[in-house]
Parts: C-alpha cells; structure tokens; sequence
C-alpha cells in the first residue's frame, strides 16, 4: 500500500480546475473569489503538507495516471523542489489576489468577475500541472491552457490599449507553442516515447551511439526558444511590458511573478531530468542560455529606466530578473556541482516574492493618487498609504541587492555559482553592472514616493483621488505585510530554503 | 535527391508549410491573416506528427480477432493530434473572439494602425 500523501499533487490540480469549473457557473464575483481563496490556500496547505512528508524523507516518487504502464500512459513526478514551489506559487497567488483586490473589483466588469475568478484558477491548474508533470505533452497541453487564460487575465481590464496588449501577446505565445510543439515532435520522432524517464533514457542512448545527433540538437533548441518565448527571455521579450503593465493589479502581479516561473519550471525540469546538463553543455545549449540571460538583464534594465509609467517599469525589470534565472541554467554544471540551477531556483522563489509586492504597492500608491500612473504624479504618494510605501520600498531594496532582503541572497549564490565556472568575470561583471542599472530606476522611484509633493500637485490629487480609495485597505495591508514578511524571510533564514532546494535539484 | 524528397514528401510538405505559417504569424499586420497563419502552423505540426506514427501497410489500430499486432500503425502520434487538434480549435476562437472585441472597438484589425491608436490612447 502507498502512502496517502501521494495523491495531493493529483488533487490539488484537480482541486484547481473543478474550482475554475464551479466559478464560471457562479453569478456572483464575491462568491467565485471566496471560493478561489479557498481552494488556493486549500493548495497551499496540501502542497506544504507533501513538502513536510517528502523533505525529511529525502523522497521523489512517480505516480502513475490511470492504469497504462510506463512508456504509455501519463504521470506525475514530485519531490521537495516541486513541492515548495507549488506550496510558494499557490500562496503568492491568493496574496496577490488578496493585494489587488479593491482595484480587481474596480476594474473588472461585475458580469465577468466570475469568468476572470475562473481564468485564475486555470492559471493556478497549470502552473502546478507544469510544475508536477512527467510527461511533455501533458506539459504543452498546459503551456496552452496556461497562455489563454493569461491573456483572458490581461484583457479582463476592458480598455483599448489592454485589448492590443493581449493580441500580441497571444501571437507571440503561440509562436512559442508552436516552437515547443514541433520540438517536441522531433524528440518523439526519434525517441519515440514522451513519458520523461524513457525519454531520458533514449536520449541519453542516442547520445552514446552520436545518431540523430541534429534532429535531437534541433529538438532542443525548439522547446528552449518556444519555452524562451513564453517567459520573455532576452530577444523575445518586446510582448511584455504592454502586457504586464496595463492589466489589473492582481493580474500583473500572478504574471509577472508566476505564469512566467511555470514555463521556466518545466525548462528546469526538462534540461534536469530529460537531457541532462551534460549533454547540454556539450551541445552549447547552456552557452547560449547564459548569453542572452546577460543581455536581458543589462537590457531589461536599461527599458526599465526609460520608462515613466510605474507598473511598465516594473513590467520592464521582470525581463531583466528573468535574465538572471536564465543565466543562472546557462552557468550549467560548472564544476560538477550545478550551483547556478540552485541560485535560478532561489530566485525563482525571490522574484515570485518581490514582485507581486512591487505590483500591489504600486497600484494601491496610484489607487490613492487618483489612479495616476505615471511617477511624477505619484510624488508622496507613500505618504498616503504608509504601508504601501514601506512595501514598495523594500521590494525596490530587494530587486536591487541590498543585504537582508531575499533579492541579496540570490545574487550572491548567482555570483558563488559563477566562481566555480569558466565564466567567472563576465558574469560577475554583468551583475555588477546590472546592479547599478537596477538602482538607477529604482532608487528614484523610491525617492519619488517618499518626497514630500509641492502644494500644487498635492492640491490637483486632493481634487482627482476618490475618497473610497483614500479609505484603509485592509487586504491590501494584509497582503503586502505578509509579502514583506517573505521578502525578509528569505534574506535572513535563507538556509533551510536552500538546503530544500538543494535536495530537491537532486531528485528532480 | 528526388528519390529522397519522395521519400520524406511528408516530412518535407510539413517543412514548407510550417515556414509558410510562421512567417505569415509573424510578419503579416492583419490579426485575421496571423490566425490563418497560426493554423497553417499547427497543421504542418499535425502532418509531422501523423506520418511519423505512419507505417507503410499498417491497418488502423483496433485490436481484434486474427490480426497480428505488428500491421498496425503507431496510435500514439495519432492520438496526440487529437490532443493537438483541439488545442489549436480552442486557441482559434479565442483569438478570433479576441480580434471581433477589437474590431469593435477600432474598426480595423491592421496592427500598425493599432498600436498607433493605441500610443494616442495611452499619452
């Protein structure tokens, strides 16, 4: 008899869809929120529950869908990795939820407030079916299912400018999918499985004997450019800021801290668990993995600077902390030890963290300066909402590098990773020189916050700001409390998170 | 090199239909012509994978009664086009209810135009 425990990852999918299912025949949006929250922080528990039962034990274990045996069938796979990071994307998904909730029921239409609760929980089905997935094309059919309803996520903000948004970033996901299709028929071209184990093992047989060398290679490259594509690695970014920026608050936030990390688990997943680093490396994969995640950080960055419009900014430095994760897979398995796979992990966690936060407190500091956007208007706005301040504050600091804050800890393994590499004084520089540009943006947009506003300005926005959302916002407050609390949480006790990480690289 | 063109005929009409597809999705300004190409796309995908589960001969797969096993053709592949199939439908209409919203709201569905009108909106 298996243990019980190994049904959760299966039931807390199933939990999500039937909840996405049961919140479109829902007529009222309050009642489909109240229950997202719930099945999500029912997830969020089931999946600490398995990351209690599997970390002590050190455990991983296959469990296998319906009765076809291995080569057919499908599966899923779990271990501590992939626990903790269902456990943290599910939680971050009802806190950026609960963060945004004023300005969700303000912008989105009441007719549709359960048919966007629904395209959450969609997005929540996915991002774990991607995580837990054993099988490649269970995990395409979710690359889809995640890429709808993202965009019905963006659109669910019904203005013009949002509609164009969304088109163009439907297209260039769907050349991503495709991308990722077509690979993945040649790698069951010539493998002839699809199931990750007798996959691993046919590639690793053809990588011995040298056949098909060029059809594997080209497999390959397609699923990383088509995954590439979908989380806004370097030269295929331009979708996002549009994208990310002008949707609701809670919207930008799930995006940019989490439907982006669904692809890249599976990217991890596949370049772990089906091609192996070493084959990677051999190929040059990693090698081109780690140019453009340093060209993304320098040029996300460097957008991110130009930009005045609070939340496009934002959007902009995703792109380049995403760099970071993608140089953090192409430092590859440096001297044996795949340090860099350790770091992109952690700051998978760091960014899912910190940007939610930055995404809430900005729309809650535009929210109480008349819904104004852009950074000049937001001129002591933290004045207004002191929570909101200290919460865009110590996302800035954390995005930035400051010691203390979760952002610190990954930069220094990203820099620890690289010293046990070949690649050690590019990389070294490009963070440092990303660091500057970090700052360069964010630090004035602190201080843009926090300066006292010349009684014109001040006058203007008593004019413009709606009462209502001058009023307390207590799940907001709740929210970026508990965000802020994360941020420290993993700057200061950092070490049991990375020692779950670590064991959890092993078992992928 | 006609004999292998031959050979490979479906490997090769997937192949061009495929370049077809993506550059229409790609370079194309007109939203309904991206759809039409995005679909042109997924059938080459489609043809690939069908012809690589295809054997020369091969009954379709249902089990019965006095046929040996070896005469049937992959029913794997095929099943993933199915699979696939009803993905790109889903994808179709939503794009297409996507691009109907727009239209709508522009009356045009060119995307230079677009993203102009939308630049205005924005300012």
């Amino acid at each position: 008899m298996r243990p019980l425990w190994e049904n959760l990852p299966f039931l807390s999918i199933f939990l999500a869809i039937t909840a996405g299912i049961l919140c479109a025949v829902l007529r009222s949006g309050k009642a489909a929120w109240r229950l997202t929250m719930l099945t999500t922080a029912v997830n969020t528990l089931l999946s600490a529950v398995l990351l209690g039962c599997l970390w002590p034990a050190g455990l991983s274990f296959v469990y296998t869908m319906g009765r076809f045996a291995a080569p057919y069938g499908n599966a899923i796979k779990a271990g501590p990795l992939q626990a903790l990071l269902s456990a943290v994307f599910c939680a971050v998904l009802a806190l950026a939820l609960e963060g945004g909730k004023r300005d969700l029921f303000h912008d989105v239409s009441p007719a549709r407030q359960p048919l966007y609760f629904t395209m959450v929980n969609m997005t929540a089905a996915s991002l774990l079916a991607l995580t837990y997935t054993n099988d490649v094309f269970t995990g395409y059919v979710f690359i889809e299912i995640s890429t709808i309803s993202a965009c019905a996520l963006v659109m669910a903000r019904d203005t013009g400018p949002n509609l164009i948004a969304t088109i163009r970033y439907l297209f260039m996901s769907l050349l991503g999918s495709g991308l990722f299709l077509l690979g993945l028929t040649l790698l069951n071209g010539v493998t002839g499985y699809l199931l990750m184990p007798s996959l691993a093992e046919a590639v690793a047989a053809l990588a011995a004997s040298g056949q098909y060398r060029l059809p594997l290679t080209a497999a390959v490259g397609l699923m990383i450019a088509g995954l590439g594509i979908k989380s806004a690695m370097f030269p295929f970014h331009l979708w996002l800021p549009a994208a990310h920026g002008g949707a609701t608050t809670a919207s930008s936030a799930i995006l940019s801290g989490l439907v982006l990390k669904g692809y890249i688990v599976l990217l991890i997943v596949l370049m772990v668990r089906v091609f192996t680093l070493p084959l990677l490396e051999e190929m040059g994969v990693t090698n081109v993995l780690l140019i453009f995640g340093l060209l993304g950080m320098v040029a996300g960055s460097v957008s991110a600077i130009r930009e005045h419009h609070i939340k496009r900014m934002l959007a902009c430095s995703s792109v380049a902390q995403i760099g970071y994760i993608f140089m953090g897979l192409g430092l590859g398995l440096g001297f044996g030890t795949a340090a860099g796979l350790t770091a992109s992990c952690f700051h998978i966690l760091v960014h899912a963290c910190c940007k939610p936060l930055l995404f809430c407190c900005a729309g809650r500091l535009s929210a109480v300066s008349g819904h104004h956007r852009s950074l000049r208007n937001l001129r002591g706005s933290a004045y207004r909402d002191a929570v909101a301040g200290v919460g865009f504050t110590v996302g800035a600091l954390s995005m930035i590098g400051i010691p203390l804050f979760g952002g610190f800890v990954s930069k220094l393994y990203f820099a620890s990773a690289s010293l046990s590499s070949d690649k050690t004084a590019v990389v070294l520089l490009t963070i440092a020189l990303s660091t500057v540009l970090n700052a360069l943006y964010y630090v004035p947009a602190v201080l843009a916050i926090w300066e006292q506003p010349d009684e014109e300005l001040r006058l203007h926005i008593q004019e413009t700001a709606d009462p209502a959302a001058l009023a307390f916002d207590r799940s907001f407050t709740v929210s970026a409390l508990i965000l802020t609390a994360g941020v420290f949480v993993l700057g200061i006790l950092y070490h049991p998170i990375l020692n779950v990480i670590n064991s959890g690289v092993s078992l992928l | 090199m006609l004999e292998t063109l031959l050979e490979n005929r479906f490997s090769v009409t997937a192949v061009l239909l495929f370049g077809i597809g993506f550059l229409n999705l790609l370079l194309q300004q007109n939203l309904l012509k991206k759809v039409v190409g995005f679909n042109i796309m997924d059938s080459a995908v489609f043809l690939l994978l069908a012809s690589l589960g295809y054997i020369e001969g091969g009954a379709a797969p249902v089990v019965a009664e006095g046929t040996s096993p070896s005469l049937y053709i992959n029913p794997i592949p095929s099943g993933l086009v199915l699979t696939g199939i009803v993905v790109s439908v889903s994808i179709t209409a939503f794009s297409l209810a996507l691009i109907q919203r727009i239209y709508r709201r522009y009356g045009t569905i060119e995307l230079d135009q677009l993203r102009e009108r939308a630049r205005k909106e924005d300012d």
